[in-house]
C-alpha cells in the first residue's frame, strides 16, 4: 500500500525530515499491510465496540468542583505572561 | 531480606523487628549497587524516600499501621507524582513536574506506602521490550543481554532483582503481564474500569489499566485492593464495581471443581517449544490440584493484534495531540509561526516508535479510511469480546501462555516494528475485551522465566487470585531469584 507519509505527518503536526519520511514509508506500509488482515473477517451487522463494558456514562451535578490552581497548572508551560500562555503571533 | 515479599516485610514491621527507615535504606542501597547494571530506575530521590519512611514510622507509632504502612513501592514513570519529574520516558516531557498526584498514587500514599522512585519504560508505554525509552533500554536481571519485556520493563527488572519488593505498571496490550512473564514475576491487569486512570499519562484510553508487579499473588492482591475503587475524576472508573475480599481470595490451596479453558489458538505453531512444554506441565499440575481442563476455541484470536494496532494508535494519535508545546512539554527554539512550533516541537520531542504510532493512528482515522480501519477494528473487537463471553459459558477461567517466547536479546527486534508487535499476541485480546488477566511464573525456557496467564470474566479477579494462589502454593517458581544480585545464600 502507498501511504503519503508527508501528508499524514502534516495532519499529525509532526515535521519529518526527508530521511525520516523515507524510513517510515515502508514500515507504515508493512504495518497497514498486516492490518488489512481485518478485511477477512465478516462483520456484517456486528455493532462496533464503544466501551469495553455494557455501562452507561456516569453523570454528576453541573457544579464547579475544582479549585483555582492556575499558577500550579501553568508552572510546566514553556512560556506564560500575566497568567496567559504565550505562543507565536497567529493574526497579523 | 532483599528478596522478601510485601507480606513478609509487613509482618516484620508489625512485629517491631524492623522499621520503615531500615527497609527503605536496604532498598536504596541495593538500587545504588545494582541500578547501573539494569537501568531499571530513571529517577531516585533518596532524601525524599527516607523522609516518607520516617513519616511512616511516626504514623505507626501514633496511630497504628495503615494497610501498606512503610512498604516500599516503585512507580512506573507514566504515573504523575508531585515533587519530582514525570517524563513517561520521553524527551517531550523534559523538565515536566506534575502539578498533582495520580489517583492511584494518592491511594498508595494514604495507605502508608513509601514510593521509592520512578521506573524506566518504553516511551509513552509504546513497546514490548523497554528499548524505546529516552533514558535507554532496561536489562533483564535473568540475563542482562536480554530485554525485560515492556512497556513496564523498569518495574519488572526492579522487582525481579529486588531493588524494590513491588512496583506499579500499566497495561494497554500486555505491558504488565508480558514483562512479569519475562522476569518471573506476578503481574495483574485488573478489569477495565476498576482502577482510576486519572493522572496516568494516557496512551489508549479504552485499553489502559494500572496494576501491580510483585513476587507473589497475595502481594498483587494486597496492592490492587488499595489501588482500585471509584474515582469521579475518571469517567470510565466504574462506580459500583463488584468487589470481594482480595486477601481471602488468595487462601485457596486447591482447584477442586474449577473448569479451566485451554484455547487452542494460544498453543500455536511457531511458539517456543520449551514455553509450550512448561505451560502444558503447569496445566497438568492444575489437574492434580482438582481442576478440569476443557479444550475451547476463541476463533477471532488471530485478528486481535491487527485490531489492536488500529485502535491503540488511533487513540494514541488523539491523546498525544495534547503535546502542542503550549501548556507543557518541549518547545522548539525560535518557532517561525504556530504551525512551525507544533510540528518542529513534536518532531524533536517524540521518539521514532511514538511517531510511528501517531502516524498509523492518524492514517487509520483519516478521511476515506475510517470505515475500513477504525470502524472495522471496533467491530472485530466486539467479536473478540463475544468469543470470551461464549467461552465463559463453558468454563470458569482460561489459562494460556503469557508470551509465546521467553525474553529475547536486546536489539534483536528493534529494526522490525511488526515483529515486535507480534510479541503481544497472547495478551492483547484481554485488553480489547476489558477483562482481568494475571501472569505468574511457571518454569523456565532457555534458563529464562516463563509465564502462565489466567483470564477471567469481567470483575472476577477473585477467581484468578484463587487459581493462581493454589498453583503458587503447590509450586516453587515464585521463590527463584536471578543470580548476581545478592540473593545467593
Amino acid at each position: 500500500m502507498d501511504i503519503d507519509v508527508k501528508k499524514i505527518a502534516n495532519l499529525s503536526r509532526i515535521r519529518l525530515t526527508d530521511n525520516e519520511a523515507k524510513e517510515l514509508a515502508p514500515q507504515l506500509s508493512s504495518i497497514m499491510g498486516y492490518i488489512d488482515k481485518l478485511s477477512e473477517v465478516n462483520t456484517d451487522g456486528v455493532p462496533p465496540t464503544a466501551h469495553p463494558h455494557d455501562v452507561a456514562m456516569p453523570q454528576r451535578a453541573d457544579v464547579v468542583t475544582n479549585a483555582d490552581r492556575r499558577d500550579a497548572l501553568q508552572q510546566p508551560a514553556p512560556r506564560t505572561e500575566s497568567g496567559l500562555y504565550v505562543v507565536p503571533k497567529v493574526i497579523e | 531480606m532483599p528478596f522478601s515479599t510485601l507480606t513478609d516485610i509487613q509482618a516484620k514491621l508489625n512485629a517491631g523487628e524492623t522499621t520503615a527507615v531500615q527497609v527503605a535504606q536496604t532498598y536504596l542501597d541495593r538500587i545504588a549497587t545494582y541500578n547501573d547494571d539494569l537501568n531499571a530506575f530513571v529517577h531516585i530521590d533518596p532524601k525524599n524516600v527516607l523522609a516518607q519512611a520516617e513519616a511512616s514510622d511516626a504514623y505507626r507509632k501514633e496511630h497504628g499501621a495503615r494497610p501498606l504502612e512503610g512498604l516500599p513501592i516503585a512507580v512506573k514513570d507514566i504515573f504523575c507524582t508531585q515533587n519530582g519529574p514525570t517524563r513517561c520516558c520521553s524527551n517531550i516531557l523534559e523538565g515536566f513536574e506534575a502539578p498533582y498526584d495520580a489517583h492511584v498514587i494518592t491511594r498508595l500514599r494514604e495507605a502508608g506506602a513509601v514510593l521509592v522512585g520512578k521506573t524506566n519504560m518504553d516511551e509513552f508505554a509504546m513497546g514490548s521490550s523497554s528499548e524505546t525509552s529516552a533514558f535507554g533500554g532496561v536489562q533483564n536481571p535473568w540475563n542482562t543481554d536480554c530485554i525485560p519485556g515492556g512497556s513496564s520493563g523498569g518495574s519488572a527488572a526492579a522487582v525481579a532483582a529486588a531493588l524494590t519488593p513491588a512496583a506499579l505498571g500499566t497495561d494497554t496490550g500486555g505491558s504488565i503481564r508480558q514483562p512479569a512473564s519475562l522476569t518471573g514475576l506476578v503481574g495483574l491487569k485488573p478489569t477495565y474500569g476498576r482502577v482510576s486512570r486519572r493522572g496516568i499519562i494516557a496512551f489508549a484510553s479504552s485499553l489502559d489499566q494500572a496494576g501491580p508487579m510483585t513476587r507473589t499473588v497475595k502481594d498483587a492482591a494486597l496492592l490492587t485492593s488499595i489501588m482500585s475503587g471509584h474515582d469521579a475524576g475518571d469517567a470510565t472508573s466504574v462506580a459500583d464495581a463488584p468487589s470481594f475480599d482480595w486477601l481471602a481470595a488468595c487462601e485457596a490451596k486447591d482447584m477442586k471443581g474449577l473448569r479451566i479453558g485451554k484455547p487452542k489458538e494460544y498453543f500455536i505453531d511457531g511458539m517456543d517449544e520449551e514455553v509450550r512444554t512448561q505451560v502444558e506441565t503447569a496445566l497438568k499440575k492444575c489437574q492434580d490440584l482438582g481442576a478440569e481442563i476443557v479444550d475451547i476455541s476463541l476463533p477471532h484470536t488471530e485478528y486481535a493484534v491487527a485490531a489492536y494496532y488500529v485502535i491503540a494508535p488511533s487513540e494514541a494519535s488523539t491523546n498525544l495531540s495534547r503535546y502542542d508545546a503550549v501548556r507543557f512539554g518541549h518547545r522548539c527554539d525560535n518557532p517561525e509561526d504556530l504551525e512551525d512550533m507544533y510540528a518542529r516541537s513534536r518532531d524533536e520531542g517524540f521518539g521514532s516508535e511514538v511517531k510511528r504510532r501517531i502516524l498509523t493512528g492518524t492514517f487509520a482515522l483519516s478521511s476515506g479510511y475510517y470505515d475500513a480501519y477504525y470502524l472495522k477494528a471496533q467491530q472485530v473487537r466486539t467479536l473478540i469480546s463475544q468469543d470470551f463471553k461464549a467461552a465463559f459459558e463453558q468454563v470458569d477461567i482460561i489459562a494460556t501462555p503469557t508470551s509465546p517466547i521467553p525474553a529475547f536479546k536486546s536489539g534483536e527486534k528493534t529494526d522490525d516494528p511488526l515483529t515486535m508487535y507480534l510479541s503481544d499476541i497472547f495478551t492483547i485480546a484481554v485488553n480489547l475485551a476489558g477483562l482481568p488477566g494475571l501472569s505468574q511464573p511457571c518454569g523456565f525456557a532457555q534458563d529464562l522465566p516463563v509465564g502462565l496467564q489466567w483470564i477471567a470474566p469481567a470483575w472476577q479477579e477473585d477467581k484468578i487470585l484463587a487459581a493462581a494462589s493454589a498453583y503458587e502454593s503447590a509450586t516453587d517458581w515464585h521463590n527463584q531469584y536471578p543470580k548476581g544480585f545478592g540473593g545467593e545464600s
